[in-house]
């Protein structure tokens, strides 16, 4: 919403500076957006041409000697074909910069004679689009003032952004009323319209709308006889200009002045180009209308339109039609002043896509007590500017208006606000704000004034009291402390993803956070892709489904690093995945990847672990590393969880794995990827992933004390032996390790696989699995005869459960 | 020169002459052994008369003290030469580089850290964490949150919709996440303190939008949390954060649909520089919105709104990130490119808390 100091003025009463008005405007909830305080019109003044004379090398170049007003006439080149001596125009020194060229001048020569300035035209003042030559001013206008201020340029401009609750400040009158409440001066009474009437408008209205009377709340119709539709005058068409508005004529500029003064949305037909009578109805689907911006629109049952007999003459609150529109040969003039639903104009107006200064006002709710008042001072602007004659007007539709009536304790405003405010004072701000306060005591019954459709309870009459006595009155307070030291503030969940996040970056991984939707061949490719998880209006095509796993987003990521040489990258997510669209369908998964050679050690070769491998891609050990790295962080006892072969298929089938707590809950899945999943998603390179849901972790018992348990140490020498087995290669290293410490649960504190090796000395089809087994005495030393009988049962367990052999 | 004289000097020599450990074992064996010079010596001690003992005898034992002393400190240099030997040889290039460790390689995205500054900061102040998922429901998107139907604020939402089900209801992705108000009232009953992190998304994209971005809500309902106690919680938050001593804040009467009355709230900040600087300044800028709870709001949470009343406020966490660390473009958030990571990210043992300071 914009609009011109001087605009204000006409009804605020004040001397307050622009400053301060700016201040209080944003103070009150109507914030200032921009202000232009024409600051860069200074410089041009009023000058003549003292003589103009033929440019010795240019035919269409004149010199001329200017008199600024200031010391001795200044030389100028000019080409404008009006340049002439005598002319008084608007001359722009060397410095000043020129809007509508976007150049700041300096001394020029031109064509060999130097030039020490300009003398503009309207176009390169940018206040209008005329270059047929130069400002051509009364010859009395003053030489040396400022012509900004001689022309009314220097009207600063403010531009509030208006919050879409205030249907009455789309109104200057209506900010001026709010700005005289907050005490920033006094609001002028509106003169009352006063002309002469006479007979009856002949076109007549009807509605139309099968019982929907509520798209059209009210009618008012006008004629005017014999109008001289012209130019508006300067002073309307400049302030038009300065809010960005282009003038047409003088009825049409009319009806946006009062737009933009009233908050009153006009229309005005041509009555000689209106058939019939004009009738308020729904449009019949497929209905055509060529409106005023002339581009023509397909209607549909829900638009509201204004039709005659030759057809639909205008689009109901949103914008008129072309046909009936007012022009310079317009001699009886139709004035219209309505109602419409507001629902109803912004779901038809956002339908086809229009946006107008009426379909903004209508949408938020349009004065209905003005709808009569708002024509009568259109017809008085018709008069004046255009001269004819007042018809009666025709109200239809109409009802009146009820005031909403709010009972309102003045202790609310303390209540909600901390701020101490008067009973008197609130009645007060109410009164000048226009409610009417009815009543004594605590407890009032204010009337919601027609204009303020956006308030309906108490706690929207504490704002308008806070805000008019001053939102800085309120000084903080501190908010009462629970009397105690805050306990646990997340819940196991936001602390195992926190956990799981440190962990992984513990691991040498980057947090990636990467989109929650994906290409949809994507999503489709890991398990999702159902139509309940499309966006209907996806911003891309590559953003179109939600993510039934962070897998893709972070191979994505991977490839994008990779093919700006960052190729050993390890990235990691701990978010939220997809599953339906109910609240318990959102997992939350910690993911991640590595590629290249981005093991924990470090990416790349290094001198130290050339030997043992340095630089070698990953692999699925690597992501099963991380991936139990998570559930360790998560607290979650180890021993209970399996790991099995297999995986989804966007895995290898031979390198990936399973990891569950028991039998049922599948806590995750790790591995090397399928290459034809990797083809898909048209990645490359050494990857290897993961992903954990994190949601699917039991809770944690709840234990009767932190104490823990006591600690029991063996007073006798751990001992370690080793052991190693040719099986067949399918026979799993995790089964001779089951095997192993089943020897003797008691005795065997732990197995460790410590080489794992495949060749021809171990035969075909076969690999040798060494472990080592920690034996912990409890309660004796054992003796060579306990040994035996210990290794001798390790070694009966593996050979039985694996069928493999002792290797010699 | 004695016999015994002869003899030291012979052994004396021998020991010095020893370049090596069994070398000078070979002379301890050869004097002091079972069948050693000076051992076949002090064998002739019993042989001695008392008179012959007393003068040859002392003698004797004083060539033996003298003998072993010069072995034992001949064989303790000859070690220490040996050590400094094998440590001269094992000497290494101290310049070869070695790996970094795994936690200084590794990166917190900033927004998991500024999620952990923000819940450090409002778990001093007694509040709690709560989440809710980013599918929502047209009802706790907007319905419940005071968006009449068709209200012209729906359309600012720019909303991400998905098809319709059978029943005709629409999912959308949350525009915001004040639905998780709703979600908290109808879980728990007041005293409510709650903040709400989380994504949130519109259909939008340009250097400061971004079609998924992330928002910190904050909700307070009890008997009496008012504008005035809302202002502190809001200043005693951005002073922690921002890790200033004051800031000023210009609340600004404004509306959501959810709050009212509603603020907009600007921090006073020095943007001439390239970095906004808090603290300080004269310029504005706009961090946040809130407002007391809407009564309608209240009534869809189950409460009672002349019973109950509170405060909530929202802001931009992506937002707020980029102003404390100084990162330009939003879009760079969700690129996953390892250099911004690394370079925006945080250490896994830089912890946001209270005790030891919010930021390094």
């Amino acid at each position: 919403m914009k609009f011109t100091l001087s605009w204000l003025k006409d009804h605020l009463d004040t001397d307050a500076s622009l400053d301060e008005i700016c201040a209080k405007l944003t103070a009150i909830g109507l914030e200032v957006e921009e202000v232009d305080d024409k600051a860069a019109f200074k410089p041009f003044v009023i000058a003549k041409v003292v003589s103009a004379e033929q440019h010795p090398n240019a035919d269409k170049l004149r010199v001329l000697m200017v008199d600024t007003g200031k010391g001795d006439p200044i030389q100028v080149v000019c080409g404008a074909p009006n340049a002439r001596t005598g002319l008084v125009g608007a001359f722009a020194a060397p410095g000043t910069y020129v809007p509508g060229i976007d150049v700041t001048l300096a001394v020029g020569t031109i064509r060999g004679v130097e030039s020490r300035g300009m003398m503009c035209s309207e176009k390169e003042l940018e206040i209008s689009d005329s270059h047929d030559g130069i400002i051509d001013l009364p010859a009395d206008a003053p030489v040396g003032q400022s012509y900004a201020a001689y022309a009314g340029l220097d009207d600063p401009v403010i531009e509030i952004n208006l919050t879409p609750n205030r249907p009455d400040c789309t109104s200057i009158y209506g900010i001026a009323r709010d700005l005289a409440a907050s005490g920033l001066g006094t609001l002028k009474a509106p003169k009352a319209p006063s002309f002469a009437v006479e007979g009856e408008t002949p076109v007549k209205v009807k509605l139309d709308l099968g019982g929907d009377d509520h798209l059209c709340p009210g009618f008012a119709l006008r004629l005017v006889r014999g109008v001289k539709n012209g130019p508006s005058p300067r002073w309307m068409q400049q302030r038009l200009i300065a809010i960005g508005l282009r003038p047409i004529n003088a009825l049409v500029d009319i009806t946006n002045y009062m737009t933009f003064d009233q908050g009153r949305p006009l229309h005005v037909f041509d009555a000689a180009k209106v058939k019939g009578n004009l009738v308020v109805r729904r449009a019949v689907d497929g209905e055509k209308v060529l409106a005023l911006d002339t581009r023509e629109y397909t209607l549909n049952p829900s638009n509201v339109v204004i039709a005659d007999d030759n057809g639909v003459e205008s689009i109901g609150g949103i914008m008129g039609g072309e046909h009936s529109g007012c022009d310079e040969n317009t001699v009886d003039v139709l004035i219209e002043s309505a109602l419409w639903d507001p629902m109803n104009i912004a779901k038809s107006g956002r339908s086809h896509g229009i946006i107008t200064d009426a379909r903004y006002r209508f949408e938020r709710g349009v004065d209905p007590e003005y709808m009569v008042p708002g024509l009568e001072r259109a017809t008085e602007l018709v008069l004046e500017l255009c001269g004819g004659t007042a018809a009666k007007t025709d109200v239809v539709g109409y009802k009146g208006f009820d005031a909403r009536i709010v009972d309102f304790p003045f202790a609310d405003v303390k209540r909600l606000t901390g701020l101490e405010v008067s009973s008197d004072e609130s009645v007060d701000i109410l009164n000048r704000l226009g409610f009417t306060v009815t009543g004594s005591g605590e407890r009032v019954s204010v009337a919601v004034p027609s204009w303020r459709p956006d308030v309906d309870g108490k706690a929207d009459l504490v704002e308008e009291v806070m805000r008019i006595h001053g939102v800085d009155n309120i000084r903080p307070a501190p908010l009462e402390s629970h009397g105690a030291v805050n306990g646990r503030i997340l819940t196991t969940l936001q602390i195992r993803s926190r956990v799981a996040k440190r962990a992984l970056a513990s691991r040498g991984m980057m947090e990636a956070v990467t989109w929650s939707f994906i290409p949809k061949a994507h999503a489709e490719l890991f398990g999702g892709g159902a139509p309940s998880l499309a966006l209907s209006n996806p911003i891309a095509s590559d953003m179109s489904d939600m993510r039934p796993s962070l897998l893709p987003g972070l191979l994505a990521a991977a490839q994008r690093n990779a093919d700006k040489g960052y190729g050993d990258v390890a990235l990691f997510e701990v978010s939220g995945t997809y599953e339906n669209d109910r609240p318990e369908g959102q997992r939350r998964v910690a993911g991640g990847i590595r590629r290249g050679t981005a093991s924990l050690a470090g990416a790349g070769r290094l001198w130290s672990n050339a030997a043992k491998g340095g630089g070698k891609p990953v692999d699925i050990y690597d992501a099963k590393a991380d991936a139990l790295a998570v559930i360790e962080a998560c607290g979650l006892p180890m021993g209970n969880v399996q790991i099995e072969a297999g995986a989804p298929a966007w895995y290898h089938p031979g390198r990936s794995g399973t990891i569950k707590m028991g039998p049922k809950v599948v806590l995750g899945y790790f591995g090397e990827f399928h290459p034809k999943a990797l083809a898909a998603l048209d990645v490359s390179g050494a990857l290897a992933g993961f992903e954990i849901y994190v949601d699917a972790m039991p809770e944690p018992k709840k234990k009767a004390t932190r104490t823990k348990p006591a600690l029991d140490l063996s007073p006798f020498q751990a001992v370690k032996r080793d052991f190693a087995f040719v099986v067949d290669k399918t026979v799993d290293a995790g089964a001779i390790v089951r095997a192993a410490s089943g020897a003797d649960r008691k005795l065997i504190a732990g197995v460790n696989v410590f080489d794992v090796f495949e060749g021809a000395s171990v035969g075909e089809g076969k690999k040798s699995i060494a472990i080592e087994v920690v034996i912990q005495p409890t309660d004796k030393t054992l003796t060579d005869e306990d040994f035996e009988a210990l290794t001798a049962k390790i070694v009966g367990n593996v050979l039985k459960t694996t069928g493999g052999t002792l290797r010699a | 020169m004695t016999e015994l004289d002869t003899l030291e000097h012979q052994l004396l020599a021998d020991v010095a002459a020893a370049s090596d450990e069994a070398a000078i074992e070979a002379v301890r064996v050869g004097a002091l052994g079972k069948k050693g010079s000076v051992s076949d010596l002090l064998k002739t001690l019993g042989t001695m008369s008392p008179e012959e003992r007393q003068t040859r005898g002392a003698a004797i034992n004083a060539l033996k003290t003298r003998v072993t002393d010069a072995i034992g400190e001949r064989k303790s240099a000859l070690r220490d030469a040996a050590i400094d030997a094998r440590l001269k040889a094992e000497t290494v290039d101290v310049s070869l580089p070695v790996r970094s460790s795994p936690a200084e390689r590794g990166r917190i995205h900033p927004i998991s850290q500024i999620v952990d500054e923000i819940t450090a900061i409002f778990g001093d102040m007694g509040f709690s964490i709560a989440e809710g998922p980013d599918v929502e429901t047209d009802y706790y998107n907007f319905t419940a949150l005071n968006f009449p139907e068709g209200h012209p604020a729906r359309e600012m939402h720019d909303t991400f919709f998905f098809p319709a089900d059978e029943s005709g209801e629409r999912k959308v992705l949350r525009t915001h996440t004040s639905p998780v108000q709703i979600r908290t009232m109808e879980a728990q009953k007041p005293p409510i303190r709650i903040i709400i992190p989380g994504k949130t998304y519109r259909q939008d994209s340009d250097a400061t939008h971004s079609p998924m971005f992330h928002q910190v809500e904050g909700l307070v309902v009890d008997k009496k949390a008012n504008v005035a106690n809302m202002r502190w919680v809001l200043e005693e938050f951005c002073k922690a954060f921002f890790e200033v001593d004051s800031v000023t804040m210009r609340f600004r009467p404004s509306f959501f649909p959810f709050t009212e009355p509603s603020f907009e709230v600007d921090i006073q900040c020095d943007r001439s520089g390239p970095i906004v600087k808090f603290g300080e300044g004269t310029d504005w800028m706009e961090i946040l919105g809130c407002g007391m709870v809407h009564p309608n709001v209240l009534r869809a949470g189950g409460l009672d709104p002349d019973e109950y009343q509170g405060f909530a406020w929202g802001m931009g966490l992506d937002r707020i990130a980029m102003l404390k660390y100084g990162m330009p473009d939003l879009r760079d958030f969700f690129n996953a490119d390892v250099r911004w990571l690394s370079h925006y990210g945080f250490r896994p043992l830089d912890m946001p808390t209270l005790f030891g300071g919010l930021s390094a």
